[in-house]
């Protein structure tokens, strides 16, 4: 388990234990977590999971993520990721994860 | 009616898009009732990974589209495993397991169910629509040596790889001369066969299945197949039934504007029971895809609660991982529409000089660039798509 904090655009904190080998897409759609929509369920089809995450524990966007990530309807930034692309792992126990603004 | 006279919403079908359609009514500020029907037992749950991550690791885990909490958190009354037997439309109700059940409005969101062509032996096949389904197949996989797959559609091609992953011998009848023919060109047909060639897997193309045993298959040609089970993936069909004893048209699917309302101003339809005119050419058309369910499901909210008044014109698109090929289209090809390759293995869909779909294999950035410029609201056209994919 790791502990993950998710972060709303208004500055609104969660965090939630997180099982690993679950993405941390996965986690957030258990947990209830607004603003993460994950609509293609993490077949890298939606970038509907996008949020911003500033930590080097999680590596980096894969070529694939990358495209992906062009056509996210919020901002995109040097931190963008695909949720549903970062593993959880142990290593990760404090990760914070910041939610994007909504598109509407 | 404007949404403050709307106290009830009662959406039939608890797949992809009547998830969505509760979900986005309350995002869209909806504070009345919701009602959301389904006849699976489960949690409403994702469907594309039953074929592909599910198939492939058996964690049934990763399916639920939410935890139980958000529908109590929302406010969204689950009734599952129940099963809507009639719409009565003047007095605007549905019968519920023989429960009357009133609505302001009705969203019809009841799916497909799997073709099963009336051949001998079709009890012999499993199917791939339900998590049920997924896990009678699973079970089957674990214990077999080879298998049959009917119908070389995305299902049976994505269910093939998995198979022949899992070191089953797997042979693929399709009865059109080439795979997954409905979505695709036909020179992406044949990179794909070639590429499940590659992966030893058999597949026989224009030769339709006459008859099925607990030993195997007999093609039309009289070719047989032998395998210790065979999969029945030949192509869904719209579950239309309720709307039509209702009175409602039925085009291939239930028929809606281009609000995606029916001929009833209190009933919507989303998703793969849904024929919708496409916005390009205005012809019906219903899609199977998650795109169509909840992309329908978010218009329908907006009009709903917000009163939103513009077309429904979303860009359809579609993926299907086989082996470790992601296909992905974006735009919807008519049959007739022809076909150009570009240097970098995109293939269009070209109507004149509009672009009217792209395929590509492992490229998400051509596909991606290309739902974006199919969304601006102009046509793309061929002279423009240089620029795009560079």
């Amino acid at each position: 388990m790791a502990k993950i904090t998710f972060v709303q655009p208004d500055g609104r904190r969660q965090t939630v234990e997180a099982e690993t080998g679950k993405s941390v897409m996965q986690v957030a759609l258990a947990h209830g977590i607004d603003g993460i929509l994950a609509e293609c369920g993490g077949a890298m089809m939606c970038a509907t999971c996008h949020c911003y995450v500033d930590d080097d524990r999680t590596g980096t966007a894969s070529e694939g993520e990358e495209d992906m990530l062009d056509c996210a309807e919020a901002e995109v930034r040097p931190t963008s990721r695909l949720t549903c692309q970062i593993k959880v792992s142990e290593a990760l126990d404090g990760l914070v994860v910041h939610l994007p603004e909504a598109d509407e | 009616m404007a949404a403050t006279e709307l106290k009830r919403i009662v959406i039939i079908g608890a797949g992809q898009g009547g998830f969505q359609a509760a979900a986005s009514l309350r995002q869209e500020g909806f504070a009345g009732e919701i009602v959301l029907i389904g006849d699976e037992p489960e949690l409403p749950y994702q469907r594309p990974p039953l074929s592909k991550t599910y198939m492939k690791t058996g964690d049934a885990t990763i399916l639920p589209l939410r935890p139980e909490s958000f529908y109590d958190a929302q406010g969204i009354t689950l009734r599952m495993g129940s099963r809507v037997e009639a719409i009565d439309r003047a007095v605007q109700r549905v019968m519920v397991d023989d429960e009357p059940v009133a609505y302001d409005h009705l969203i019809l969101a009841t799916g497909t169910r799997n073709l099963r062509p009336p051949l001998p032996g079709i009890e012999h096949c499993l199917d791939l629509r339900s998590l049920s389904d997924a896990k009678a197949l699973r079970a089957a996989l674990s214990g077999a040596s080879s298998v049959g797959v009917i119908g070389g559609g995305f299902i049976g091609l994505e269910f093939a790889a998995v198979a022949r992953a899992a070191g089953l011998e797997v042979s693929v009848a399709e009865a059109a001369p080439r795979l997954m023919a409905r979505a695709v060109s036909a020179q992406m047909s044949e990179r794909f066969a070639e590429k499940h060639r590659a992966l030893g897997t058999m597949l026989r193309l224009a030769d339709p299945v006459a008859e099925i045993s607990a030993k195997g298959l007999t093609l039309a040609s009289g070719k047989s197949i032998a395998c210790d089970f065979a999969l029945l993936s030949a192509g869904v069909v719209p579950n239309t039934e309720l709307a039509a004893e209702a009175g409602l048209s039925i085009e291939n699917g239930i028929k809606v504007d281009t609000q995606l309302l029916t001929e009833d101003p209190a009933i919507s339809a989303l998703g793969d029971c849904a024929s919708f005119p496409d916005p390009f050419s205005g012809r019906l058309v219903r899609l199977e895809s998650v795109q169509a369910a909840t992309d329908h499901a978010r218009h329908i909210a907006k009009r709903l609660i917000k009163g939103a008044q513009a077309p429904y014109r979303a860009v359809p698109w579609f993926w299907s991982d086989q082996a470790d090929w992601k296909l992905q289209i974006a735009g919807l090809a008519a049959p007739e529409d022809r076909a150009e390759e570009l240097p970098d293995g995109t293939m269009l869909r070209l109507d004149g000089e509009r672009v009217t779909a792209v395929e590509t294999v492992n490229n998400a950035k051509v596909h991606m660039r290309s739902r974006k410029a199919m969304g601006q609201g102009t046509p793309l056209m061929l002279e423009d798509f240089a620029a795009l994919a560079g």
